[in-house]
């Protein structure tokens, strides 16, 4: 067994001109968890991903993958070593069909490397690899669905693309902006299932999440974000009782709709 | 087993999903319907030459040539990968001052040194480019428009490869045939390698990598090298070109720089049709000829061919060849019902 954390994330801060967006935010991830991070809109989340997955550099800080500093390296370097994300703001190719999307990950030297999600081993045929990855995300075979522009596909399905991109580089970790958020709450249960297997496969995942009830119910540990400081980090049940987390989301659901936050 | 079975039959099905194609192979009839707009190409290319009336128009097609190399290029970066690129006269005066020194100074044949200078002035461009690769839009434009005024002045100055005089002395084709047939068959090359370039998983990068490179990022890919790959295969198309001239007119000097290089192809391509490759070839042999023909009314050229795009840009911004394809598409449909 080994006890060194996956992630390691050591100060990071991250100034917009003024704008303090991430204020020495530190945290590890341990292999194969789950760590829900939640916060009001404009805490950070988006940044603190941004700036794990080297779409941002960040102000000051250091990240660690297994051990490796990979502060500062381009985006395309860390996707390559494993550290996948999502966008919040969904960010398919528009003018492809669905299946088409995941042909460009598909193409991308990691994914060559490692075959895929489910490529086993080699890539012969990518757009039927690419359907193999969609039928696990919920696309169904049978339908038109993942022949369909993507232009077309409603949120629930850009979201599950947006994971499949992800899977299709057979990731170590999978950074998630918001999957369940512009879903129903049906959509969202029909996920949960999803995230679970993913962890299963001993994927290991970060969640940024406002549904704070299907959140707890994968989550491992949370840590709440706010001004882009950590408030606290601990299991749900230890975050749920502290104070301050109890104050802004007593009752309810939406951080939105929580009026001392947002 | 039972699995390898089931994938194969799934995929079949996909296969006819995926591909408007496919019913087409079911007739002679229908087959020759997906052929027959190629097969014109081809032939109307290739006998070009035999039914032109003089050597001089002849030579016009081998110029007309070497601007469809230039617009394919053009389409290519602006269309497939989205980058602007005014970097026409920089690729033609390129190869043509790399095939001119291979020639003259190592005495390489023109069938040697130009496939050489096309390698070699590839590389300098794309070298050149590199640093501006992350540039988008007009500041990719500009910056392959600075470098042939920025080279001509270099040359101008220091008085280097041959100076204001440019270098002279290139040997041209033995062969008249050989040399008129030597840039067409170039033509029809690249035109179908690149149409199959851009359909292959690669050619969905290129466009994944002008839609949203943020996404391709996220997928593990640098958008460096995929724009790297692209400009080295258009300045390869443009040296190609260069050198060709060079070798056509046995001389490369500081006119191989010319603007014209440049704007034309953009031209060609508003004309023949953005992003289908084929229109900009057309374009080109519409325009370099008309071009050729007003050339009797001297300066006032300048404006009929100032109307004639001005034309096409009010009246059939779309292009020929996507107005081409879509009325031929449409006929097929009648067809059907
Ligand atoms: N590119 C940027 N330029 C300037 N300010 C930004 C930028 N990105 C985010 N911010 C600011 O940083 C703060 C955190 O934003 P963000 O990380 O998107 O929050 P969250 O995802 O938690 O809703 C906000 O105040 C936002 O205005
Ligand atoms: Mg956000």
């Amino acid at each position: 067994m080994n006890d060194q954390p996956i992630l390691q994330v050591q100060d990071v801060t991250k100034t917009f001109g003024g704008i303090m967006a991430l204020n020495r935010v530190s945290f590890d991830l341990h292999e194969g968890e789950i760590l829900g991070i939640i916060g009001p809109n404009g805490s950070g989340k988006t940044t603190l991903v941004n700036c794990i997955t080297g779409f941002i550099n960040l102000t000051r800080g250091k990240v660690f993958f297994r051990g490796k500093n990979i502060t500062g390296k381009a985006a395309h370097k860390i996707a390559d070593m494993g550290v996948t994300r999502t966008f919040q703001i969904m960010r398919p190719y528009y003018s492809l069909p669905a299946y088409k999307n995941l042909v460009i990950p598909l193409f991308s030297p990691r994914a060559k490397r490692t075959g895929g999600w489910r490529g086993g081993g080699k890539l012969g045929d990518r757009n039927t690899v690419s359907i193999d990855i969609l039928e696990e995300m919920g696309f169904e075979r049978e339908s038109f669905v993942p022949y369909k522009m993507a232009s077309t596909l409603p949120t629930g399905y850009l979201k599950r693309l947006e994971l499949a991109r992800c899977l299709s580089l057979r990731p170590e970790i999978i950074l998630c902006d918001e999957v369940f958020s512009g879903l129903s709450m049906s959509e969202i249960a029909s996920m949960v299932p999803l995230i679970e297997r993913l962890q299963m496969e001993g994927i290991t995942l970060i969640m940024i999440e406002h549904r704070l009830r299907e959140l707890f119910r994968v989550a491992n540990r949370v840590m709440v974000l706010n001004f882009g400081e950590k408030l606290i980090e601990g299991t749900p049940v230890e975050v749920m009782a502290d104070e301050k987390v109890k104050e802004a989301y007593f009752g309810s659901e939406k951080v939105e709709e929580v009026t001392g936050y947002a | 087993m039972d699995i390898e079975q089931r994938r194969r039959e799934r995929l079949d099905r996909g296969i006819k999903i995926r591909s408007d194609g496919l019913y087409a192979l079911m007739s002679w009839r229908e087959l020759s319907y997906l052929t027959l707009p190629r097969l014109v190409l081809i032939v109307g290319i290739l006998i070009a030459p035999l039914v032109m009336p003089s050597m001089y128009w002849q030579r016009v097609i081998s110029i007309v040539c070497i601007y469809a190399l230039l617009s394919l290029s053009f389409d290519l970066l602006a269309h497939f990968v989205g980058l602007v690129s005014l970097g026409g006269a920089f690729f033609i005066g390129v190869g043509g001052y790399t095939t001119a020194i291979l020639n003259t100074q190592l005495g390489l044949p023109p069938l040697l040194s130009i496939p050489l200078a096309t390698v070699i002035g590839a590389i300098i461009c794309t070298l050149f480019l590199l640093p501006c690769l992350p540039l988008r839009g007009v500041y990719f434009a500009i910056i392959t428009l600075m470098y042939p005024l920025l080279l001509i002045r270099v040359i101008e100055a220091l008085d280097i490869l041959g100076g204001t005089d440019g270098i002279v002395g290139i040997a041209s084709f033995d062969n008249r045939w050989v040399e008129q047939y030597f840039i067409i068959l170039m033509v029809l090359l690249f035109l179908f390698g690149i149409r199959r370039l851009v359909n292959l998983d690669i050619g969905l990068v290129f466009r994944a990598v002008k839609d949203n490179d943020q996404a391709v990022r996220a997928s593990g890919m640098s958008i460096t090298y995929y724009k790297t790959i692209a400009v080295f295969i258009a300045s390869a198309m443009g040296c190609l070109g260069g050198a060709y001239l060079a070798h056509l007119y046995m001389w490369a000097g500081l006119s191989s720089f010319a603007l014209d290089f440049s704007i034309l192809p953009i031209a060609a391509t508003v004309i023949g049709g953005a992003g289908t490759l084929v229109g900009p070839v057309l374009g080109a042999f519409i325009l370099v000829p008309i071009s050729e023909l007003l050339r009797a009314f001297g300066t006032l050229r300048i404006t009929f061919y100032a109307l004639i795009l001005l034309g096409f840009i009010v009246f059939r911004s779309e292009g020929i060849m996507v107005y081409g394809q879509r009325k031929y598409h449409q006929f097929e449909k009648w067809v059907k019902v």
